[in-house]
């Protein structure tokens, strides 16, 4: 389990949500971990890029407390909550149990499950059933039921790979709206540089265990592809990441992406 | 065409699985009262329906019948409580599972009427072996669902619980238990199945006293067939509309099942 920050420690931990130094993690004879640092101010949107096994995912369960670390330090807010890439509800549950599960069942709760079940532009679903709902709209119960914890620190693991091209459009705009409103810090979990460069304030690239990229994103709001400046960033980030952009296959596929818009 | 396929189908509303028995009486009917059939065990459907309500020794099957469900009724009790509460044990406790589950899944392998003998020995010829009896072959099946049930729940589930920092309770009673319900569901239904045969199983080994077992076992030492055979369609039925009834009352009590229950 990691340390939490309670803001009185020696490093300037009040103005931060995640503090790791040197963490270093290996499954059995593999590092996935080596010397990685990293910093989350608190109310900074942060997107963690790397390509598959690279150990991202690896990150965000360490500072959920799911995984030890074999070296290093990792300091995190208490207050956390996650939204995986599976919505993961409790299927016998209804959508706001879900939302409220582990809370006191008082009026006050209910009405904070069904404020947030609005904000996700749910609020006729209430009282569905988990397996009556679509990918996105599941997700977006995920992500209400981590909202009405007030999170300091919001982690999401690749929540939106599972979704279809439209649906990941609108829950990116929802996340961006969101976490506007509600200023938790987030750590973003993902392979998608689009998504990164649309959401994020500051963009971290994982390699080969450790930073291998630490920049802000320097865009106004709201994003746009096709801001000045998009491209080139979006190019650099390909780059590092060693993708050659000009095969254009796969989810970056400018036709994909271009009908999206 | 269309007129013609249908004049042969059953009469609207007659369901299809009853096609087969209904056949079948209709068939032993022709052969036993046209004579075709005959013999001192052999006996017509009318005379097997006139067992229950004209025969004297033949009545006794209501009382019977009352006595089994009411042995079925304590004996199940009994068992499912323990077999739940076992199982629940070994699926949630690993320490506890090590200690207990090679021990039961031992005993689970003694065939159930093989207990009979060391039951018998043990309390008796009375009430309390046959209710021991019953106990144990409900107690396996919903040992053993709930057992199961507990440890498939998804590795992903339990992490939830812990990222929303659920206390030991809630993560139990809102998240293992449900997710195990299912399969406890599963449980049940073999369990009544089974605690049904091990009623009358016992009733009919043992022979004494009220029951639809020891009522099959003193027609047959009389050499009674229309008894016997009214006894042993009781007791199909009686098996089967226990299954629906635990049927129904499982998809009542899981609605987050069903295809589409949508609010």
């Amino acid at each position: 389990m990691p340390d939490a920050i309670d803001g009185n420690g020696g490093r300037d931990h009040g103005v931060l949500a995640v503090d790791m130094r040197g963490v270093g993690k290996s499954f059995g004879a593999s590092p996935i971990l080596r010397g990685f640092d990293l910093a989350i101010e608190r109310g900074s949107f942060v997107a963690l890029l790397g390509a598959s096994g690279s150990g991202k995912s690896t990150v965000l369960r360490i500072l959920l407390g799911l995984e030890d670390i074999d070296s290093g330090s990792v300091l995190v807010a208490p207050n956390r909550t996650v939204v995986f890439q599976d919505a993961r509800l409790v299927r016998n549950l209804d959508v706001s149990a879900n939302v409220l599960i582990g809370q006191k069942r008082t009026a006050a709760a209910r009405q904070v499950a069904v404020r947030a079940l609005h904000e996700v532009g749910l609020s006729h679903r209430l009282h569905a059933w988990p397996h009556t709902l679509s990918g996105g709209e599941a997700q977006r119960v995920a992500l209400a039921r981590a909202l009405v914890r007030e999170p300091q620190l919001l982690l999401l693991d690749e929540p939106f790979a599972a979704l279809d091209a439209l649906t990941r459009i609108r829950m990116q705009q929802l996340v961006a709206e969101l976490c506007d409103r509600h200023q938790p810090a987030v750590l973003l979990v993902t392979h998608d540089v689009d998504e990164a460069l649309l959401l994020a304030d500051r963009v971290v690239i994982l390699r080969e265990g450790a930073l291998a990229l630490d920049r802000p994103v320097p865009l106004g709001r709201p994003r746009n592809r096709n801001a000045p400046g998009f491209a080139a960033l979006r190019q650099e980030l390909l780059q590092i990441l060693g993708v050659n952009d000009d095969v254009g296959a796969g989810p970056q596929a400018p036709a994909i992406r271009g009908a999206a818009e | 065409m269309a007129e013609q396929a249908s004049s042969s189908l059953p009469p609207a509303g007659f369901p299809r699985g009853a096609v087969i028995p209904a056949a079948l009486v209709v068939l032993w009917a022709a052969l036993t009262e046209t004579g075709l059939w005959h013999g001192p065990l052999v006996v017509s459907p009318s005379q097997v329906l006139a067992v229950p309500f004209l025969d004297a020794s033949g009545r006794e099957i209501w009382a019977g019948v009352g006595a089994s469900l009411l042995r079925l009724a304590a004996g199940t009790a009994i068992g499912a409580a323990a077999g739940l509460a076992a199982g629940l044990f070994v699926g949630m406790s690993r320490r506890g599972g090590l200690a207990l589950s090679p021990t039961l899944h031992t005993l689970r392998q003694i065939a159930l009427f093989a207990w009979i003998p060391l039951l018998t020995s043990w309390f008796g010829n009375g009430e309390a072996t046959k209710l021991c009896f019953v106990a144990i072959s409900t107690f396996f099946p919903l040992f053993l669902a709930t057992e199961q049930g507990l440890r498939t729940v998804p590795a992903t589930l339990r992490e939830v619980a812990g990222v929303l920092h659920l206390s030991r309770r809630r993560t139990i009673t809102a998240l293992l238990l449900p997710a195990a319900l299912p399969s406890i569901g599963v449980g049940v239904q073999i369990a009544l199945i089974s605690a049904w045969i091990g009623t009358v199983g016992a009733e009919y080994a043992i022979g004494n006293g009220r029951g639809l077992g020891s009522y099959i076992a003193s027609a047959r030492d009389q050499f009674r067939m229309d008894i016997v055979i009214v006894g042993v369609a009781v007791l199909a039925a009686v098996g089967a509309g226990l299954h629906y009834l635990s049927r129904a009352a499982i998809a009542r009590l899981t609605p987050w099942n069903s295809p589409r229950s949508s609010a």
